[in-house]
Order: C-alpha cells, then sequence, then structure tokens
C-alpha cells in the first residue's frame, strides 16, 4: 500500500502541523498534549470540543472555527484521544460559560471522554457531555456498545456551534444538540477496506466484488457482506432502514448529507444523491438542504454514508447560520 | 512470605515485557474483531510506565506504584483499553493504601478492586466477551486459594491460570460490548484482545511472586 507519509509515528502530529499552518487565520495547534483549536479562543460563549481517533478527516479539525467547534482533540489513527489533552482543550475554550464535550458513541471515545469531565470538572469547569448516536447499522442495541456516532455528528457539530455562537447557554446548546441526535439517522457502506499507516495492511478484508453494508467510520462491520450492486441498489438498502427508523412523515422537511469515506469520488458520490433525492421524494419527503462531500473519512476506504436530519424551522436556521472553518464556510 | 513494592515493580517490568512480546499476537487479535490497535496502545501504555519507574521513591508503598502505573496508563494508552486498565490499577491502589506488605488477603483485595474498578467503568458483565471474562474467573479462583490457606504466589498463579482459561473461554462467545460487539456472530471463534492481555498481565504477577517466594 503506497501513501503519502513519512515515518507512520509522525503521521497524525505532522498532519496537523500542516493543517494549523495552511489555516493559520482560524486555527492554531497546542502540541503538548495535543489538539487543535481557535486562533481566537477562549471567547465569551459556551465551549464546544470534540475529538477521537484520526483518519476520519476532515472531522473533528476541519470543523474548528466561528459557528462550529472551539477545539478538536485527534487521538492516534483510529484510537481515541487519553483524557489529558481532552481536559487541556477543555481549558483552552472555557470563556466561563461551560463547555460542550461532543462524544461519538464509541467505548473508547466514550470512556476517554468521560475520564476528562469528570477531571474538568474537578477543576471547576462546566462540562456537558452528548453521545451522538446516528447509526442504524448496530440494530440490536442491548446486546452491543449500541448504535455508533457516524457522520451526523457533523450536523450535531454545525447546529450546535450556531447555538453557542448566538450566545446561548450550556444547558440550551446541549438541548439542540439531543434534539439533532435525536432526529439524525445515518447508515454507510464500504467498497474497499483503509490501511492504518502503522499497521501497513487491511484493518479488514473484502473480496473484489464484495461490499459491507452498515460499516461505522473504521469500516468495521454493522450488518452484512454481500456482492457489489449498482448504486441505486445499494442507495435502497442504506436509506430503507434510515427511514424506517426516524418517524418520517409525508411533507417533512430534511436535509441530506452524503458523506464520502475517503476513497470515492465525487461523481460516484452524486450518483448515490440523486437516487436518494428521489426515494425521498417518493415518499413525500422535501429536502430543503444538502451536503455531498468527504465530511467523516476512513482514510482512503472506498464508500460512503447517507445521513438523514429531519429539519424544522429553528435546526434550518442554525445550519444557515454563518460558519467559518476549514472544511465548511459559509454566510461570512 | 508476603509482597512488597519490590514484587509491584518487578511485576510492572515483567508486564512491559510480555506486552512487548506479544504486541503482535494481540494486535492480530484485535484485528480479527476489533480495530487492531491494542497491541500497540498497551505496548505505548507499558513503555510509558517503565520510563516513569526511574521516579518511585525508595520508600514508595505497593499503593504508589500502583496508582502511577494506572495514571500513566490513562494518560498513554487510548482507546477503550486505557481508562479500563487504568482505572484498574488506580483502584487496586486504592485497595493497599498504607500497606507495606501484602498478605494473601491483601492480594485478593488488589484483584477484587482492580476488576471492580473496570466493570464500574466498562459496565460489562461476564459473558460479554471483554476482559472482565478473564479478570472475574481470576478474582474467584484467588478467593477460593485464600480460603483454602494458599501462599500469596500460590493464589497469583491460580489467578492466573484462571484468567488464561478465563481469555481462552472468550472464543466460542457472541461479544456485547466494545467493537467486537457489531460482528454478531462473526465474533464467534476469536479470543477476545482484552481478556488475553489480562492473562498475560495476570501471570507476569505469578511469575514475578514465584521468582520471589524462591529466591
Amino acid at each position: 500500500m503506497k501513501k503519502l507519509i513519512n515515518d507512520p509515528k509522525d503521521v497524525v502530529t505532522e498532519s496537523v502541523e500542516g493543517f494549523v499552518s495552511a489555516h493559520a487565520d482560524i486555527v492554531r495547534a497546542s502540541t503538548d498534549p495535543l489538539f487543535v483549536v481557535r486562533a481566537d479562543a477562549p471567547s465569551a460563549k459556551v465551549g464546544i470540543i470534540s475529538g477521537g481517533g484520526s483518519g476520519h478527516e476532515p472531522l473533528h479539525g476541519g470543523f474548528v472555527g466561528f459557528g462550529m467547534l472551539d477545539a478538536a482533540v485527534p487521538g492516534a489513527v483510529f484510537t481515541s484521544p487519553t483524557p489529558d489533552p481532552i481536559v487541556a482543550a477543555t481549558a483552552a475554550v472555557n470563556g466561563g460559560r461551560g463547555v460542550l464535550h461532543i462524544v461519538k458513541n464509541y467505548t473508547g471515545d466514550v470512556l476517554n471522554f468521560e475520564t476528562a469531565a469528570e477531571l474538568a470538572a474537578a477543576d471547576g469547569i462546566e462540562v456537558r457531555s452528548i453521545i451522538v448516536n446516528d447509526d442504524v447499522a448496530v440494530q440490536d442495541s442491548l446486546y452491543t456498545a449500541g448504535r455508533r456516532g457516524v457522520a451526523g455528528t457533523v450536523l450535531v457539530e454545525k447546529i450546535a456551534g450556531a447555538a453557542a455562537q448566538r450566545g446561548d447557554s450550556l444547558g440550551q446548546v446541549a438541548a439542540v444538540a439531543e434534539k439533532v441526535i435525536g432526529q439524525v439517522r445515518s447508515m454507510g457502506v464500504a467498497l474497499t477496506p483503509c490501511v492504518v499507516p502503522h499497521a501497513g495492511e487491511p484493518s479488514f478484508a473484502l473480496d473484489d466484488d464484495e461490499i459491507e453494508i452498515g460499516i461505522g467510520i473504521h469500516g468495521e462491520p454493522g450488518r452484512e457482506k454481500i456482492k457489489l450492486e449498482p448504486a441505486d441498489a445499494i442507495v435502497d438498502r442504506l436509506l430503507g432502514p434510515i427511514l424506517d427508523d426516524i418517524p418520517f412523515e409525508s411533507g417533512d422537511e430534511a436535509l441530506l448529507l452524503v458523506n464520502g469515506m475517503g476513497g470515492t469520488p465525487q461523481i460516484e458520490l452524486y450518483i448515490v444523491y440523486r437516487r436518494a433525492a428521489q426515494v425521498l421524494a417518493e415518499r413525500g419527503i422535501e429536502i430543503t438542504r444538502s451536503l455531498v462531500g468527504n465530511v467523516t473519512t476512513s482514510l482512503e476506504m472506498q464508500g460512503m454514508s447517507l445521513s438523514v436530519l429531519k429539519l424544522d424551522d429553528e435546526l434550518t436556521a442554525l445550519w444557515d447560520a454563518p460558519v467559518q472553518t476549514a472544511a465548511l464556510r459559509w454566510g461570512r | 512470605m508476603s509482597l512488597g513494592t519490590d514484587w509491584v515493580l518487578d511485576w510492572v517490568r515483567a508486564s512491559a515485557t510480555v506486552i512487548a512480546e506479544n504486541r503482535v499476537e494481540l494486535i492480530t487479535l484485535d484485528r480479527e474483531i476489533g480495530d487492531g490497535d491494542h497491541g500497540e496502545n498497551m505496548d505505548r501504555g507499558f513503555s510509558a510506565v517503565l520510563a516513569t519507574l526511574d521516579s518511585v521513591a525508595g520508600d514508595a508503598l505497593p499503593a504508589d506504584v500502583l496508582k502511577l502505573v494506572g495514571t500513566t496508563l490513562i494518560s498513554t494508552v487510548g482507546g477503550a483499553s486505557g481508562p479500563l486498565f487504568g482505572t484498574a490499577y488506580l483502584k487496586a491502589a486504592g485497595a493497599v493504601a498504607g500497606v507495606a506488605e501484602l498478605d494473601g488477603s491483601a492480594v485478593v483485595e488488589l484483584l477484587r478492586a482492580a476488576r471492580d474498578g473496570i466493570v464500574l467503568r466498562g459496565k460489562a458483565e461476564i459473558g460479554d466477551k471483554t476482559m472482565i471474562d478473564a479478570w472475574t474467573p481470576a478474582v474467584e479462583a484467588a478467593d477460593a486459594a485464600l480460603a483454602g490457606g494458599a501462599s500469596e504466589a500460590q493464589i497469583l498463579r491460580v489467578a492466573a491460570e484462571a484468567a488464561a482459561a478465563g481469555a481462552g473461554a472468550t472464543e466460542p462467545l457472541v461479544a456485547r460490548k466494545g467493537r467486537a460487539s457489531y460482528l454478531g456472530e462473526r465474533a464467534i471463534g476469536h479470543r477476545d484482545p482484552g481478556a488475553q492481555s489480562t492473562s498475560l498481565l495476570l501471570r507476569a504477577a505469578a511469575d514475578v511472586a514465584a521468582r520471589l517466594a524462591a529466591a
């Protein structure tokens, strides 16, 4: 496997170094412990941080900036960060109105953020944590670690970020974030595995004609391995469980996110969007906002995920609010 | 013969060695049903722990060393294993606070507190295909050995053997916690990496205690 890297152990630090250098108007980095923070932090508003294993870029560093996250804490590739940098990032963005932790429902992330929240609280910082679990591929939440947090996390970060930016309290920001989590559902597919730099070989196996339906954001399985099908059939397989899960009704408005896993070109993502829009239209659901692109990736994996967020006037206004980050920028 | 700070220090050193030796095996186990980072993360954590041992004072108690191991693992391992093993060592330290020489009863309490800490953090139960499937049989076996009048070294030996058997017994299970839980029946036939590393750590504890008892 060919990769544009130097020493595998330097992948995360060198990438963060390049990232903050490229976007110095928006972000800066703390190197020890490692986190990315808004150049103008802390501000008087509620702070919002997220984080998790690296390899999902632009999640989360690409979403640090005006109207979204205040800091992002990257761990090693596909490995949750430890509590220390999370605590340090929490302190760095605390402007006195408290800090919200947005955590994807993966065991490592949950345990490390939970530990960090306890430590930050012991330092006198008010912390609220919310767990994103938008992945409908996990059917049996009782006998698993529960639904995973996947690409819907980006929508939570944008909307909660807008709420904080307009001056909402910590409780209000957390409530908006919970509302988004309650109304967004996602499901993904992998066409190929990905290669973790320090492992050097694929993290799972897929034959040339096989795809994995219901993956998490590391390509890890969710539902089933099947033979490759046309794009429209794959979209139908993903959208069915999504639309069956949230009580969507005819006449609802929605945001449709088609997320690339890193190795799938835009030309294919729009073929996916085309079919997804047809299916939503057939159900009488109006797509009033959309996002298409690589926002939550698994390194160079080919594949995509679909996320549908049920919108109302409040969520739409917060989605439309100005944002200025490396990966999302409008209205400003 | 009771076990003092020298046992804890040697146990930690032996743990670092056995984790480094089994790094690739743990990565392979984790790649099969997880995300393939367990060996890498544990090796990074115990290497960091080794580097901190120089700072241990000459009059340090067993609890001081255990606490140092716990905080270092939490700070360096990441993933789920960092908080879980880190909490285990912190709770173990709490169970033997102020005690210079650990008798059989203290050894059992150390193991029990470590296990309880992992359950508190990870909320796993026996049979969920996690490290608890190694820890709980180890605690129960240690408890039974203590009741039977076994020495500290013997208690640790039966605990290590029970942990090894428990790790092996995770192979036919479907996982209910952690990354492997998403595999459903596809997890059957694979050993849980955290149960395996637990077994390695407890074997190191028993080996070192046996060596000290024989010396």
